[in-house]
């Protein structure tokens, strides 16, 4: 409309958090761990199985949280790697009879190599742009997942029915000892458990390593970074990579754990679940990835419950009230009681 | 009411007696339980898509549980409550699976009934088979659930689609030998069962017969492009398996072209009130479709007394639904086949005899089932309905001709 | 060559479709500096709001009138109630406001009106538009109505104070609020101004596509698409970008062998994409300097 050009100093999308500020502290990460570890051995199958989605999707919302709170990039599109990792792994073990355990990295590097290629064209793209270049990944995705051309892999649109697996014989032999036995749930879930804490240790090492300070120096000022050496092109390209490699192995976890992958599970619903995970988990803070997971598997539920015709606009109601109380998500909350815990020993 | 329900009741506990004579040697008196059944109560479990992009099916699950509370309103079945517990799974498989965990392990139902859509159904079918536990009457029209050898506790209900597909098929070659078929159908599980089906219909002349075969994606707003595409081929019939809202647009637009070829429209897109209507009667003239089941809001229903009661348990019941909406008919519809399994069930209320009887229907007949169409099940056969009857549009109603035709596909 | 004529034709026809929403989409950007995922499920609502009110024996023009204005100040109300009080929540916490409303529009909707679809009327009649079948009377009206608009927004943003203060609020807020704007003010209008502009969009589309509460959740794919293509800074690029796309898509859907039916969606947001890489702001956008 007018013939100069906008001059805008953009403020970045994504605030800057320090990196310290991204992680748990010792002590708490270790009262946290003892949980996750503790939890399963006193509750049903059924709530082992919730917990190992839980970890499963926590996973999947810290890959993007490196993305976004790490690299300032934004993604609508994390369902796509975490149906190419899904399906790696059900394709794998279905169709090549690989072990399970083995076909998760090959899923992380499947999606490592796949979200580095996205990250070419990305890298012209910001903001808005980005976001629907993401969400037009997310959409094509379940259409590609059903083409024809690979419908022996994929098995179309009736997808592909994968095999539990059991515990190790070696471990229910030396459970047999105590008289007790060790159900494929719960060792679904100490397996992801495992596999989750080894990501999460690598994830907050690579955001303290060089590559970390590269990804926050991007996201906080694009231009200065570039100015100060940062090979900005490789380094953002290389935290879509990441990020998918990650989505992918949580994608290779969650068909095990469900025992079926179609194109139906990886809608663009799911991309918009891991984002929603993302923001009430707190962008940028790494732990709050579990809290924003456990809002998008527990909170449709408490909404059904008040009402089945009404689950969509209660779970809307519910959204808005944690983000009216904490805008930054999951991470104030922490903040909040640091402050508190730090007032109450200088008393 | 009342006393018509007991009778029947009554005669169901003697065919159990008889059936439980011959088989067992245990004294009959002996109630007999699983998980989530007492005295007092059956439980059961259910799985619709109350929210997501499936939403509008939700209606079923509200139909059903609408259904069980007349059913309990009137005494229960042999004195004992339904409760019916169903969840939300937004059409998400992974969904339905944590959800049919929590029916089976934290509300220990007795059967999870009528789920519906094929991928959710599917994602669940080797846990409740693992488990034993019924998957009684599942929500889809795919041909896989009639499959008793690898699957013996997964039962479907509504004929298949593949099933309907060859009725069309067989109905061409013979009515019409020598037409040129344009086929438009969506681009998931449903479609290409009905494409399936059609080509194994035509057998050795699906080549010759098939000129076109055009798919469309459910998140497509508008599907005339590919009407405009389709017209270009100049087929004389246009196969149209889409679901209601695109079946209403591909009729319509056909209208709009000025287009006439013989339009053959699939049984789910049938409905009078929410498809033909919208679609416009003037462009619906002479479409052609099979059913089984009767449409509740077809004028010619009006004063017949399976939808008279249909209709009063609507008012009563439901009051406010969309009477127009089929999927009110179908819950109806598969509600009353499980409250019969349940009756026939007896004091016997294992799941291996819940699922023994679901496989044991005689000539059982819903109220909203076209009369002539009938659900029989056994050991071997485990696709309750498998009859249709072929229908024309005509002035504001379907007109039924021909015989009901049978046509079971057997899973592979 | 007929075929690619008709095609052509058929997707200047749903291109209208696309155009419509893209300069909603438009307005709110403007507005807003982002994308409303809420937007598709606004228009869903006003337009069950005319229905509502044809029902209830308004006449169509009545009904119009009135929903345009109702969902004008359900926008402001919409913004003033839920969005003022996270202007200074990250942008990524309004996106996810956005969801939320998302959610909560159509769930309601879904329970007020059901899920059936319903025939719409259309004020323009649906026989075939100066003897061609491919574009009817209804679809000549809907791209009349949509470069009606497009006239009336250039108008606005040109040559209106309350424009030219929208503007001025949205590209430079600060600068804004020193020359006595009310910056805060101005975001509540280009809500109103794109609820309204999305009610008329779905008074349009409804015809084409049948009224239910989940007729927007493809068309706002496309109306995203076609704004970004056109521009996300111009309405007469978003209007330009809708028919390419509609375009587009057909001739991909026909022309590409083998997997072009099936992928039209994917290919065709492939193409924009492209297209994007190359020219960042969109065909007819301004390219922004960004100041370090």
């Amino acid at each position: 409309m007018s013939t100069a050009e906008d001059i805008v100093t953009e403020a970045p999308a994504v605030e800057a958090v320090p990196k310290r500020a991204m992680t748990l502290g010792f002590g708490t990460s270790l009262v946290v761990l003892a949980v996750l570890i503790l939890v399963p051995l006193f509750v049903k199958n059924f709530i082992i199985f919730q917990l190992t989605m839980l970890l499963i999707y926590a996973l999947a919302v810290l890959a993007l949280n490196i993305l976004t709170g790490g690299s300032g990039q934004f993604s609508l599109g994390q369902s796509a790697f975490y149906a190419v990792g899904a399906y790696t792994s059900a394709i794998l073990m279905e169709h090549v009879g690989m072990n399970y355990a083995l076909t998760l990295p090959i899923a992380g590097i499947v999606c490592f190599g796949f979200g580095f290629l996205f990250g070419q064209p990305a890298l012209r793209l910001s903001g808005v742009y980005l976001a629907l270049a993401t969400f037009a990944l997310a959409t094509a995705m379940p259409q590609l997942l059903k083409l024809g051309y690979f419908e022996h892999w994929t098995g179309g649109v009736q997808g592909l029915v994968v095999t539990k697996p059991d515990a190790p014989e070696l471990l229910q032999a030396m459970a047999s000892w105590f008289h007790k036995s060790i159900s494929q749930d719960m060792w679904l879930y100490y397996f992801t458990l495992a596999v989750g804490i080894a990501i999460y240790i690598a994830s907050v090492n690579l955001l303290r390593s060089r590559s970390g300070r590269a990804f926050m120096a991007i996201r906080d000022n694009e231009i200065a970074a570039s100015a100060m050496g940062v090979d900005v092109a490789l380094y953002k390209t290389l935290a879509f990579g990441v990020s998918a490699g990650i989505t992918g192995v949580a994608g290779g976890l969650g068909a095990i754990a469900v025992q079926f992958v179609a194109p139906d599970g990886y809608t663009i619903t799911l991309a918009i679940q891991l984002f929603l995970g993302m923001v009430v988990g707190g962008v940028g803070w790494l732990p709050g990835s579990i809290v924003g997971s456990a809002f998008i598997i527990f909170v449709p539920n408490i909404a059904e419950s008040f009402s089945k015709g009404l689950s969509g606009a209660v779970f809307g109601v519910l959204l808005f009230l944690v983000i009216f109380l904490v805008p930054h998500g999951a991470r104030q909350v922490a903040i909040v009681a640091q402050q508190l815990i730090g007032k109450l020993k200088k008393n | 009411m009342l006393s018509r329900l007991r009778i029947a009741a009554a005669a169901a506990a003697a065919a159990a007696v008889a059936a439980f004579a011959v088989t067992s040697t245990a004294a009959f008196a002996q109630k007999k339980y699983d998980t989530g059944a007492t005295d007092t109560e059956i439980k059961i479990g259910n799985i619709m898509p109350y929210s997501g992009p499936a939403s509008a099916y939700g209606v079923i699950g509200k139909t059903e549980e609408a259904y069980f509370k007349m059913i309990n309103d009137q005494g229960g079945i042999n004195g004992r409550k339904v409760s019916f517990v169903s969840y939300d799974d937004a059409y998400s498989p992974p969904k339905a699976v944590e959800q049919v965990r929590k029916l089976a392990e934290s509300d220990e139902v007795l059967v999870v009934f009528n789920p519906l859509g094929t991928p959710s159904n599917t994602a669940i079918q080797k846990y409740l088979n693992a488990k034993k536990i019924p998957q009684l009457f599942v929500a889809t029209g795919a041909t896989k659930w009639n499959d008793p050898k690898a699957f013996p506790w997964t039962i479907g209900w509504q004929p298949s689609y593949q099933s309907e597909a060859q009725i069309y098929a067989k109905w061409l070659m013979k009515e019409k030998p020598d037409a040129k078929v344009a086929i438009l159908y969506q681009n998931d599980d449903f479609g290409k069962d009905y494409l399936k089906g059609t080509k194994d219909g035509f057998g050795a002349k699906a080549a010759s017969t098939i000129i076109m075969e055009e798919s469309y994606e459910v998140s497509e707003p508008s599907i005339d492009g590919h009407i405009v595409k389709i017209k270009a081929a100049n087929p004389d019939v246009f196969l149209i398996y889409a679901t209601p809202k695109f079946a209403a647009q591909a009729i319509k637009k056909t209208g709009e072209l000025g287009w006439k070829p013989l339009q053959i429209v699939t049984n789910v897109s049938i409905s009078v009130g929410s498809v033909m209507q919208p679609a416009g009667f003037e462009n619906a003239q002479g479409v052609l479709s099979a059913a089984y089941a009767k449409d509740g809001t077809d004028p010619q229903w009006v004063t017949d007394p399976g939808m008279k009661k249909w209709s009063a348990f609507v008012d009563k019941y439901m009051p406010g639904a969309d009477k127009t909406d089929n999927s009110v008919v179908y819950g109806y519809g598969a509600a009353q086949t499980l409250a019969k399994v349940l009756e026939m069930c007896g004091d016997d209320l294992t799941r291996a005899n819940v699922m023994k009887q679901a496989a044991s229907l005689k000539d059982f007949t819903p109220d909203t089932l076209l009369p002539g169409v009938k659900i029989n099940t056994s050991a071997t056969d485990f696709a309750p309905i498998s009859q249709l009857q072929m229908q024309r549009f005509k002035g504001q109603k379907w007109e039924l001709f021909g015989e009901t035709i049978s046509g079971d596909v057997a899973a592979e | 060559m007929e075929l690619f004529a008709n095609q052509v034709l058929a997707g200047i026809a749903t291109g209208a479709i696309y155009a419509c929403m893209a300069l909603a989409v438009v307005m709110i950007y403007q507005a807003i500096d982002h994308l409303n995922f809420a937007q598709g499920e606004m228009a869903m609502f006003s337009t069950f709001v005319s229905w509502q009110l044809m029902q209830w024996g308004i006449p169509y023009w009545g009904a119009f009138v009135l929903t345009v204005a109702f969902s004008f100040a359900a926008g402001i109300a919409i913004e003033r109630l839920l969005f003022k009080p996270l202007a200074k929540a990250p942008i990524l916490t309004n996106v996810a406001g956005f969801i939320a409303l998302y959610a909560i529009i159509n769930s309601v909707a879904g329970l007020i009106w059901d899920f059936t679809i319903k025939q719409y009327p259309t004020p323009f009649g649906s026989s075939p538009f100066l003897g061609s079948q491919l574009i009817s009377t209804h679809q000549a009206g809907m791209i009349g109505i949509t470069l009606l608009m497009l006239v009336m927004l250039f108008f606005f943003f040109r040559f209106t104070r309350v424009g030219l203060a929208m503007r001025a609020a949205a590209s430079l807020p600060e600068s804004a609020r020193l020359v006595g704007i009310n910056t805060s003010w101005m975001i509540a209008l280009g809500w109103g101004m794109a609820a309204a502009i999305g009610s008329v969009a779905g008074m349009m589309i409804a015809p084409v596509v049948f009224l239910e509460p989940n007729m927007m959740l493809g068309v706002l794919i496309y109306g995203f698409a076609a704004a970004v293509l056109g521009g996300l800074t111009s309405p007469f690029g978003a209007v330009m970008g809708g028919f390419l796309v509609g375009i587009f898509e057909n001739l991909v859907g026909t022309y590409i062998p083998g997997v072009g039916n099936e992928l039209k969606l994917p290919i065709a947001l492939a193409l924009i994409i492209t297209v994007l890489v190359v020219k960042p702001a969109g065909l007819f956008g301004r390219p922004i300097v960004k100041r370090v």
